[in-house]
């Protein structure tokens, strides 16, 4: 019998953390990512990761952590995997912390933890204002040590295009393309697991990176897996507004003391400390990033009538600030040219992360057979929002949960994938190639892929965000419907047989359209406020029809069914949430 | 906005790793702030030349656009650096971007830094771990220690400090600093030194430290401010160092 063999599709924090697992336990793992996974949009986060390690005699647990956590997402997470991931996290920074990740330490020499929003105790774990860069380096490093011992290989340079599903509608392998040379193959694999992150460049600019497309899990989700809470989008309250892309400043900069203020009346108006006393600066983001828009937008008062507020971290010692939050204070220097120690920072909220992704089970499989999914492409830790420093703690954490249940499912099947026959992969190369050769061929029509695609990110930025009515969600849906079409009439510009990105671009682009879809009627159809999701047409919660999960299926039509599954709320009751008052 | 500014970018073109070169130019509406991220993005929605010639989108790696991820280093007016913080509104016009010249071209600005990645293996950049299991808290370290050694771990295998190091290019077999550099990070983790010698070991012998020539671009280079030349000092001392205890014995290996 062959050897059994895991396909990991992205380098991020999940997908690293998923090949360390596998390969630990033995399987051979073949790992795809677009970049160099050094590379990966992990890279990124800046403030810290969640575990409550209780360090700072403030008798925190992973109950509160995961109090904190449903609470935060205002219930919409099914509970038991939070449970689990608030208790597995003080292990995975102890981990991290064994493999050489540079956390800021205490005068002891211990980890240090610092404050973030939604909580009222000290749990972040973090190197300086860069923590998933070294995290990130860690897993990189720890795999590359597999690598040479044989077990991992890598693809790099290569783009995922589709599973390869038997006849029996089992995950069997993977479609890749390598991204140079346009050579297009089949991977046999026995399970997949899918790392792939968010979609956040659907809405034109984002905090994301530019691969983050979302292409990846639109195309799983076209072939015919469950996607859940699309419309759950965060809309992180403070980056710098740019031309190419809105740069996060972290919120580890409101936990370390920064103040959000502007003028009214002629005074400085910290207005999150007057109205939400207890947590001040430190509300969960999708609640600053309402109040920063109320004030920009409907109260016109950001500062010199433009839509920016201040983030202010002058009034801290600099050595502080630098140890603290280098990282960020460094962007913000290079970017827009100004000193924060000294002057405050111009901010304004920016789309950030999606806690919607593939629906998975508790062993993180998705609804196809075979194929599993882990870190923020997949929908199950956040609810309706996502707390600050969580997202580096599911992206790892999913990739522990996801590498041995992959394996274990590997050990139950009875026919490996080495002893298939090569027919259904001859099959995904010959229609992988054709839709290459017809894309590639597009030369005759006159819309530039660049110029819709920001198109889409406008209307989706404009109209499915902050503030959601019901008639712009209708007219965006027509507008997507139009994009689809359009998409047809695309100028490729380029025929090159090599390296040609602007093809690979427009690929992905029909992919974001669908993906599209699935977050704006997703949106449409919640006809309540929760988390990120805000309808001033419904601005109440709505638990006795909305406390459900929103499930997408694919049609052809790109518009997709939708259906609702009940939370599991079986560990904490579902309560108001309201962080005007004290500690919840 | 009648008069609108524009700026003319030449940018050196290779359709594939065997084609010949050829500059273009191009003219670009100016905006406040921009980057060559920018510029090059305004490219790619209208590709045509200065001259009216309908031409192929440029070919580029980017990925953050803030300066950590390292793709997208390319060598702009004469000097390597990260295009997403080459700021235009810093830098002389006519620009000039060109490829990174010591790394093999995929394609117009893409090139390929696999070279990097193969170092960090032959020099063990990992800290050795027996397993992922729950084995308790790490090793406690001292703050000021940790503040150096985080200077060091930011290192994003960008490949400027190997572009601007005259010893290393397709002749020498030279790693160049930035895999020299991650040898004294990992050699100063209280775990990652238990194989120190292994590491020095590797960086002895041919295209490691004795082929700096200490012409110190790197560290005028180097995007993060990462203080290289001082690595390389310090492990010119500790290789010095292992290579008597190499001498009197394996009692000596890593102490």
């Amino acid at each position: 019998m062959a050897k059994s063999k895991l396909l990991v599709v992205g380098g991020g924090l999940a997908g690293l953390m998923t090949t360390m697992k596998a390969a630990e336990m033995g399987t051979e793992v073949e790992l795809f990512s677009l970049v160099p996974v050094k590379r990966s949009h992990s890279v990124c986060a800046q403030g810290g990761m969640n575990g409550a390690v209780n360090t700072k005699g403030e008798g925190d647990s992973p109950w509160i952590h995961f109090d904190d956590t449903v609470y935060g997402g205002d219930f919409l997470a099914n509970q038991p995997p939070v449970k689990a991931m608030c208790e597995a996290a003080p292990g995975i920074i102890h981990l991290l912390d064994r493999m050489g990740v540079m956390f800021n330490r205490t005068p002891e020499g211990l980890l240090d933890f610092r404050r973030f929003g939604g909580t009222m105790h000290h749990r972040t774990a973090f190197a300086g204002a860069t923590t998933g860069q070294q995290l990130l380096y860690a897993l990189d490093e720890q795999v590359r040590k597999w690598e040479v011992e044989g077990l991992v290989t890598k693809y790099e340079g290569w783009e995922f295009l589709g599973l390869v599903i038997d006849e029996q509608g089992v995950c069997k392998g993977i479609k890749a393309q390598d991204l140079s040379t346009h050579e297009i193959r089949a991977f046999r694999g026995d399970a997949v697991v899918m790392a792939t992150g968010g979609p956040g460049i659907i809405f034109g600019k984002s905090t994301n990176s530019m691969i983050n497309t979302g292409s990846a899990a639109s195309i799983v989700y076209q072939q015919g897996a469950k996607y859940a809470n699309g419309e759950m989008i965060q809309i992180h309250p403070t980056a710098i507004p740019g031309d190419d892309k809105l740069r996060l400043m972290s919120e580890s900069a409101r936990g370390e003391g920064g103040r959000i203020w502007t003028y009214k009346d002629g005074k400085p108006w910290y207005f999150l400390e007057e109205k939400y006393p207890a947590y001040g600066n430190l509300v969960p983001r999708d609640v600053a990033t309402r109040e920063i828009f109320d004030v920009c937008i409907n109260q016109k008062l950001g500062v010199n009538g433009e839509n920016v507020v201040y983030l202010d971290l002058s009034h801290k010692d600099p050595h502080e600030l630098d140890i603290k939050l280098g990282g960020i204070i460094e962007i913000y220097q290079k970017f827009v040219g100004d000193d924060p120690h000294k002057v405050p920072m111009k901010i304004f909220p920016a789309v950030h992360y999606s806690m919607g992704g593939l629906y998975v089970d508790y062993d993180q499989h998705t609804t196809i057979p075979g194929c599993f999914a882990a870190g923020e492409c997949d929908y199950s830790q956040h609810g309706g929002n996502r707390l600050g420093a969580n997202s580096l703690l599911s992206a790892i954490y999913g990739g522990t949960v996801a590498g041995p249940n992959a394996v274990n499912y590997i050990k139950g099947l009875d026919k490996h994938v080495e002893d298939l026959p090569s027919k259904i992969y001859d099959e995904a190369v010959r229609e992988e190639q054709a839709k290459w050769d017809d894309v590639i061929s597009m030369d005759k029509g006159n819309e530039n892929a660049y110029l819709l695609h920001k198109e889409l990110g406008e209307i989706m930025t404009n109209n499915v965000t902050v503030v959601r009515y019901n008639k712009q969600l209708q007219d965006t849906l027509g507008k997507l419907a139009e994009f689809k079409e359009r998409w047809n009439n695309i100028n490729v510009n380029d025929t090159a047989k090599w390296s040609n990105q602007g093809v690979q671009f427009t690929r992905q682009l029909r992919n974001m359209i669908a993906l599209a879809n699935v977050i704006t009627k997703g949106a449409l159809l919640r006809d309540e406020s929760r988390g990120a999701h805000y309808k001033p047409e419904f601005p109440e919660r709505d638990d006795e029809n909305f406390l459900k999960t929103t499930i997408a299926e694919f049609t052809p039509s790109f518009e997709p069914t939708i259906t609702y599954e009940e939370v599991d709320c079986s560990m904490i009751k579902p309560r108001k949430r309201d962080y005007t008052g004290g500690a919840h | 906005m009648a008069d609108q500014k524009t700026i003319t970018v030449k940018i050196k073109r290779q359709d594939g790793p065997e084609a010949s070169t050829r500059w273009e130019e191009f003219a670009v509406p100016y905006r406040p702030n921009m980057n060559i991220i920018s510029v090059l993005m305004k490219i790619r929605e209208n590709p045509v030349t200065t001259s009216g010639k309908q031409t192929t989108p440029v070919a580029w790696d980017m990925n953050c656009l803030e300066e950590v991820c390292g793709a997208c280093s390319m060598v702009i007016n004469g000097r390597p650096r990260q295009s997403c913080s080459a700021l235009v509104d810093q830098l002389q016009q006519p620009l000039t971007i060109e490829p990174m010249s010591t790394f093999p071209i995929i394609r117009d600005l893409q090139v390929d830094r696999s070279r990097m990645f193969d170092s960090l293996k032959k020099v063990k950049a990992w800290v050795p771990i027996d397993g992922t299991y729950d084995l308790g808290e790490g090793p406690r370290l001292p703050e000021r220690k940790r503040e150096w050694a985080y200077e060091l771990s930011k290192c994003m295998t960008c490949g400027v400090c190997l572009e601007s190091c005259p010893n290393v290019n397709s002749g020498s077999s030279f790693m160049g600093p930035a895999p020299l550099s991650q040898v004294r990070l990992f050699n100063t983790h209280p775990t990652g030194a238990m194989v120190k010698d292994e590491r020095l070991n590797a960086i002895m012998g041919d295209g490691g430290l004795a082929n700096c020539g200490n012409s110190q671009n790197c560290v005028q280079a180097c995007p993060k401010g990462i203080p290289l030349t001082t690595s390389i000092a310090s492990l010119n001392r500790a290789a010095t160092v292992q290579m008597f205890k190499n001498f009197f014995g394996s009692d000596h290996m890593v102490d």
